[in-house]
């Protein structure tokens, strides 16, 4: 089980959270502009990267906010949780056991 | 290639069983090939397989990264079924059970193919509304499925525990009695010895790291760590590490790769008859030849390729496993793993060409790949001989995420396999 660091309340362990997808996918600023392949790209492309990936958690059983971390994908490991409207730290993953 | 039979076991013991050949070759990629299968699970090597058999294409190609069928094909709990709601669906998932039911005899490999039944519970109102639909439409498609009172379960699949006081009791249950099992690793090696045996060249630890692409856009060759090999065709049958490989050609796909774990208890004798799934309380056993109950358990939450998740998923299941089965509450589990699933938004696999000329996909198994297997690998090869989807897959584009045709089987594929 992950233990995550809420930016609001600390480290808690994972079954406080709700996973909530790829972070940083912006909403569309005119939706009735979109084509169809641009809806289709916001809606349903990923990167579901080998490697650092930036997503969104849910601290539904604590402050219920939602924040940002970046992960190791292939390791697990966090290498930051931020809040929303930070931008994504360039932070390279720690090791495991840091 | 050595075909088995009795007579040839019998003769072989006479000598020691000291002359039997290699399943397949160890060749050393050539410089060029007609295509290349990237993934030498199940799914990529019966496409090899069917290259070879059905469209005559000799001088192909799988490479796999590691060893084969060691990837989710070595991973999954073997579970066969096609009780699938929708037509596009059903139509794939009964073309896969039937080549099932012929495939030990196609191979000459024994794959150990076992229509026990798989029986689907039901625990509330909505479940018993929801499965007798399945049933309905099921049978409306030429698909077996039935449904069974809680009694008839019972008598179907006597541990269960079919007592009202349950805190989600079983209602019913929807039979399919052609779905079963299967040996996932014969699947591979079946597959691997029979395309080897039609020329196929099978080349374990060459992992592919780039796709090279001509100046209109097609695939030229892909690099690999034994080198470049140059190729008209890229099947990419990579099951978790889709995206990964695809990334390599520029494109995203509607993809996400989660963890989904499985266990298997200390073997035990013969005492569990058939598969028995449950999507509402989460869990599906059945009992390997071996011994061992194989259970499956849910995917983590979050993306990753990391094989292995947390221990509270399993511990979920086995809690649902012991309400339903109160006989195996002091049994002892011997392994737990995870597989990397590409999962897409809708449930249902992508089996089609891309934009990319020459580049063909097979993914989007999610959850539950296993079953499909031959099925997959018959329609991925037609799709890449003819430039082409077979009728049967025709349906199942990278386009229809953007037209909003979904075959939505969230129903029917997110939970049980």
């Amino acid at each position: 089980m992950l233990l995550i660091d809420c930016p609001y309340c600390g480290k808690r362990p994972e079954l406080e959270f709700a996973y909530g997808g790829e972070a940083h996918i912006a909403r569309p600023q005119d939706p009735a502009a979109l084509s169809d392949d641009e809806w289709a790209t916001f809606l349903y492309l990923r990167t579901n990267p080998k490697g650092t990936h930036a997503e969104r958690w849910r601290h539904v059983h604590g402050c219920g906010r939602f924040f940002n971390a970046v992960r190791d994908t292939v390791s697990d490991v966090f290498a930051a949780t931020y809040r929303v409207g930070e931008p994504r730290p360039d932070a390279a993953p720690r090791k495991a056991g840091e | 290639m050595q075909t088995f039979s009795a007579l040839s076991l019998i003769r072989r013991a006479f000598g020691g069983h000291a002359g039997w050949q290699a399943h397949w070759r160890t060749p050393e990629p050539k410089a060029a090939y007609d295509a290349i299968i990237v993934g030498g699970g199940g799914h990529g090597l019966g496409t090899a397989y069917y290259l070879a058999k059905e469209h005559g294409l000799r001088n192909i190609a799988v490479l796999e990264r590691s060893w084969l069928g060691g990837g989710n094909t070595g991973r999954n709990t073997t579970i066969i079924r096609s009780n699938y709601l929708f037509d596009e669906s059903a139509t794939l998932y009964d073309h896969a059970l039937k080549l099932w039911e012929g495939l030990s005899g196609a191979l000459n490999y024994n794959v150990m193919y076992s229509p026990r039944g798989v029986m689907m519970l039901a625990h509330t109102h909505h479940d018993v509304q929801v499965s007798k639909r399945h049933v309905h439409a099921n049978r409306a498609n030429g698909v077996d499925n039935e449904w069974l009172t809680p009694e008839q379960a019972k008598a179907f699949c006597p541990p269960l525990n079919i007592s009202p006081g349950l805190r989600y009791p079983v209602l019913g249950a929807a039979l399919q009695r052609r779905g079963g099992t299967a040996r996932h690793d014969a699947v591979a090696w079946g597959y691997a010895r029979a395309a080897d045996a039609l020329g196929v060249d099978i080349i374990q630890n060459c992992e592919v790291t780039g796709i090279v692409r001509g100046r209109d856009g097609a695939v030229e060759a892909v690099e690999t760590t034994r080198g470049r090999i140059r190729t008209p065709k890229v099947g990419v049958v990579a099951a978790g590490h889709t995206s990964v490989v695809m990334a390599m050609a520029g494109m995203r796909l509607p993809l996400e790769s989660f963890p989904l774990q499985a266990l298997v208890s200390e073997p035990v004798k013969p005492v569990f008859p058939c598969v028995v799934m449950s999507n509402t309380v989460h869990a599906y056993i059945s009992q390997s030849d071996k011994g061992e109950l194989v259970i499956g358990a849910g995917t983590d939450a979050y993306v990753s390729y990391s094989q292995r998740g947390g221990l509270h998923i399993p511990a979920h299941t086995l809690d649902a496993i012991c309400e339903l089965f109160p006989m195996f509450r002091r049994m002892r589990m011997l392994r737990n793993w995870g597989g990397i699933v590409d999962t897409t938004p809708d449930r249902s696999p992508i089996i089609a060409k891309t934009p990319v000329p020459g580049l063909y996909v097979n993914c989007g198994w999610g959850t539950g790949g296993f079953k499909a297997t031959p099925g997959s690998a018959h329609v991925f090869a037609w799709t890449m001989a003819r430039d082409a989807p077979h009728p049967i897959n025709g349906p199942f584009t990278l386009e229809r995420f953007r037209d909003g045709q979904m075959i939505d089987e969230a129903a029917a594929a997110a939970v049980a396999h």
